[in-house]
């Protein structure tokens, strides 16, 4: 398989791009089942060089360095691949959310309890590494490359391998096969799919879910949401294109219609 | 040397619901109060409002409104004998922090407890035989009757503006409600909720196989009301950011809505923010609390001398403080012996997902707090337990309270956790699921307790709690007969495919399954097998006083606000009319 590189991305995107055309209101979640739609204009521009992944990025990364980078950005979108109909988590953004969440609070483990002693436990007792999210990412990614760098036939980075092979490593990591001195590979792999997931879903103002793609893809209407009127109205489509937050906070009192 | 501040006539650890109620009746009746609430202040208005309340990272998955963990949490493990470790990051339950407490983020699901509950052990043993549970199964009467808590029942129900359909009114069986719970003397004070298509379509599936449909009781208020306090509610508008978010629309029932406001308006009453409690002092000679010690929000001791003490915080953190004070004696699980911290009990919850063709449409995001279909059927006092060999039960109800989709983007088993496969699923499935919540009593068991850790302190130094906890046998054959009623009424709503969310893995502290925590400082008729007496008073100092679901001795199937709101105005009517002109023991021993 070859590699997926963003200027694929740029081209799978632009290959649906003639649907691109139609009218924003008919690109809902109801349309998109019923024929495939593109996804709305990438909101990265194109014409972008090829070979640097985040030359397309208009925001700097605050965290992750740029190797760093580079590894999170293929794994994330393997996580959440694009398909025929909706882009991935890359386009969507992905990981300037999680460059964003380890550079603030939750990076520096605001809200968790860090003291020792420390006793990897049951997996019933939850999280127990004495690493805050950003050290996890730090130490975790530094000791994966480092994993790969020695094995037989290594010495090529993640993101630079195929992608079937970016998909075997992550089900390597998931099921804790993998030998890294600081942690069970099992636990960088299940925080890396939840800040995932949680850029794919979260608000836009997050940096990730650009377009608020993930939202028009299932149908979530988003941060509005008054249905006192539509409760009531069984088995109906409801059409109505999401919004965010960073959306006028005015349009947000405006009743439920279809 | 810490600092002395002026006696008042009682001191509240807590800013949270019961602190809310106890303020309010006692400051009316002239009593100088200070409510000492750990974190800020917060109002509907500006701190939940739209759009910035309906932000489900923020608030669902980074828990804006809850405790902190870094400044205090509890260590757990499941057995005796195994090294407890700190719960690091909020999982399972979710302690609310800030004036109206866990109360604010809370659904509205407003249940009371059925009769049975209140006099389990008497009742199983008469029914069923002093042979039928196994001695480690710790249950007790709790020295209240249903019929004694009635009218506090309806009066909490009235103050938070709770919407139903009764079923049983002065036992009279009604059409449309819930005819297993007790009966209640006056209707619900608003009407039911809508019902939304998923609760439609149990409501006809479980019509079908013979059960009895209703309306969850929903403290989501349906039309403008006024509470005897004089609040006023609006309508909910079914937003769907209830569990975990304030609401905007003065809806929900949260103290801040329903009962705060009319305890800051009296001059007697104080709340203090920024108050961290670290414990209750008392002298060993007169066997009476003196008041509490706090620190205060620069950081300093702070003493409050106080006629009555009344712990109004979380259940556990109840019991940590108890501990910490060195108040009564602490469970012993070897022995048996003592009796703070013991009956800790919590919730046992499994569920079922129905997953319909692609052109069925839930709209899972036209949602509320307690917008449910339930039936009862399942409940302790519903069914005969003789040939099951466990007892208790659970309601089984379809909500739809959310279609948040971090955490809800349901998808049929054996789907792959990620890539393409698991992409197409949740495109596939959003919109099309229903899920049915199995909600089940949670029975005491001799080794399930909370206690103080030797080895991990909080951000004062002082020890964390460590709670041990597994689900009983009991609760697990409980669980599998009623999961078993769920799959069945799961396979008879019409959908493609069925996926079961049994019980059957150790009760783990990661996953979020209920702010239930229950038990620790039971209520009870035996000061050697309780804590608090059936007025809340503590058996060792009769001017110490406990509210919330620490007192419950075991968790009914049903959830717990409704119960801990009753209590609250039950306690404190006694506390008034028998204690406060005459403080002394109201139960002799």
């Amino acid at each position: 398989m070859e590699k997926l590189s963003r200027r694929s991305l740029f081209k799978a995107a632009g290959a649906a791009g003639a649907v691109a055309a139609v009218p924003e209101r008919l690109i809902t979640p109801a349309a998109a089942q019923t024929e495939p739609v593109a996804p709305p204009t990438s909101p990265v521009g194109g014409g972008l060089p090829a070979g640097d992944p985040r030359a397309g990025h208009q925001d700097v990364m605050f965290f992750f360095t740029l190797d760093e980078a580079r590894f999170v950005e293929a794994a994330v979108d393997r996580l959440i691949p694009p398909d025929e109909k909706w882009p991935g988590a890359v386009w969507a953004g992905v990981p300037e959310f999680i460059d964003r969440q380890l550079a603030g609070a939750y990076g520096v483990g605001a809200r968790m309890y860090l003291e020792g002693p420390w006793d990897l436990g049951t997996s019933q007792q939850g999280y127990q590494l004495p690493f805050t999210p950003a050290q996890l990412y730090r130490t975790g990614i530094q000791e994966i490359r480092t994993w790969l760098s020695q094995r037989e036939g290594g010495g090529t980075e993640f993101w630079d391998l195929p992608v079937a092979d970016q998909i075997t490593i992550l089900e390597m990591l998931e099921s804790g096969e993998v030998p890294l001195p600081s942690m069970p590979s099992s636990v960088f792999f299940e925080t890396l799919l939840a800040n995932t997931i949680e850029g794919w879903f979260a608000d836009p103002a997050y940096g990730g879910n650009q377009d608020m793609i993930s939202w028009r893809m299932i149908g979530f209407p988003g941060a509005y949401a008054q249905y006192v009127d539509l409760v009531t109205e069984y088995n109906q489509p409801y059409e109505r294109p999401p919004m965010s937050m960073a959306q006028s906070a005015r349009s947000h009192s405006h009743h439920a219609t279809r | 040397m810490a600092i002395r501040m002026k006696p008042v006539d009682v001191a509240l650890v807590g800013g949270g619901a019961t602190a809310a109620i106890l303020g309010k009746e006692l400051a009316e009746e002239g009593y100088s109060v200070v409510a000492l609430e750990r974190g800020r202040m917060r109002q509907t208005i500006p701190d939940f409002q739209s759009p910035y309340m309906h932000d489900e990272l923020k608030y669902s998955v980074r828990h804006g409104l809850m405790q902190d963990p870094s400044v205090q949490t509890i260590t757990f493990r499941n057995v005796i004998g195994q090294k407890a470790l700190p719960m690091r990051q909020l999982g399972s339950f979710l302690p609310g922090t800030g004036a109206g407490g866990a109360m604010v983020h809370w659904n509205g699901q407003t249940w009371r407890f059925q009769p049975e509950s209140f006099v389990l052990r008497s009742w199983v043993e008469e029914r069923y035989g002093k042979d039928f549970l196994p001695a480690d199964l710790t249950i007790q009467d709790w020295g209240i009757t249903y019929e004694e808590l009635e009218p506090y029942y309806m009066f909490f129900e009235k103050i938070c503006g709770t919407s139903g359909i009764a079923g049983n009114l002065n036992g009279k069986i009604q059409e449309g409600g819930n005819p297993f719970e007790g009966p209640r003397s006056e209707p619900y004070p608003n009407p039911p909720m809508k019902q939304a298509y998923a609760g439609h379509l149990f409501a006809n599936a479980t019509s079908g196989l013979g059960y009895h449909p209703f309306p969850v009781p929903s403290s989501n208020v349906t039309r403008h009301y006024t509470n005897p306090y004089g609040a006023k509610f609006q309508p909910c508008m079914y937003c769907g950011f209830c569990e975990t978010y304030g609401c905007e629309h003065f809806a929900k029932a949260s103290p801040q809505v329903a009962i705060l406001p009319f305890a800051m308006a009296n001059e007697n009453f104080e709340l203090r923010l920024q108050s961290y409690v670290l414990r209750v002092e008392w002298d060993r000679g007169s066997k009476r609390a003196t008041g509490v010690t706090y620190i205060d929000a620069r950081g300093r001791e702070v003493f409050q001398p106080a006629e009555l003490v009344a712990l109004c915080a979380f259940a556990h953190h109840n019991v940590v403080l108890m501990l910490n004070s060195g108040i009564g004696a602490p469970y012993d699980p070897v022995t048996g012996e003592g009796t703070v911290g013991r009956n800790y009990t919590y919730q046992t919850m499994s569920g079922a997902s129905v997953f319909y063709a692609p052109d069925v449409r839930l709209n899972p995001f036209m949602g509320a707090g307690a917008l449910g279909t339930a039936i009862d059927d399942f409940n302790t006092g519903s069914f005969d337990h003789s040939e099951l060999g466990f007892i208790g039960g659970a309601y089984i109800a379809a909500y739809t309270t959310t279609g948040r989709p971090i955490h809800r983007h349901p998808v049929p088993d054996g789907t792959a956790r990620w890539g393409v496969a698991w992409k197409k699923a949740v495109q596939r499935h959003y919109n099309s699921t229903a899920t049915l919540t199995v909600h089940g009593s949670s029975m005491p068991h001799r080794g399930n307790y909370i206690g103080l850790d030797r080895t991990y302190t909080d951000a004062f130094g002082q020890p964390l709690g460590m709670i041990t906890f597994d689900f009983p046998h009991n609760d697990r054959l409980m669980s599998r007969y009623v999961t078993s009623r769920a799959w069945e009424i799961a396979r008879a709503m019409g959908g493609q495919q069925i996926s079961v969310n049994w019980l059957d893995d150790h009760y783990s502290i990661v996953p979020y399954q209920t702010t239930h925590n229950t038990g620790g400082a039971i209520m009870g008729t035996n000061p050697t097998r309780s804590v608090v007496n059936k007025f809340l008073q503590s058996w060792d100092l009769h001017n110490l006083w406990v509210m919330g679901s620490s007192v419950f001795p075991q968790n009914a199937g049903y959830n717990p606000t409704d119960t801990v709101g009753a209590l609250a105005y039950w306690a404190v009517e006694h506390m008034i009319n028998d204690y406060l002109k005459n403080p002394r023991p109201l139960v002799p021993t």
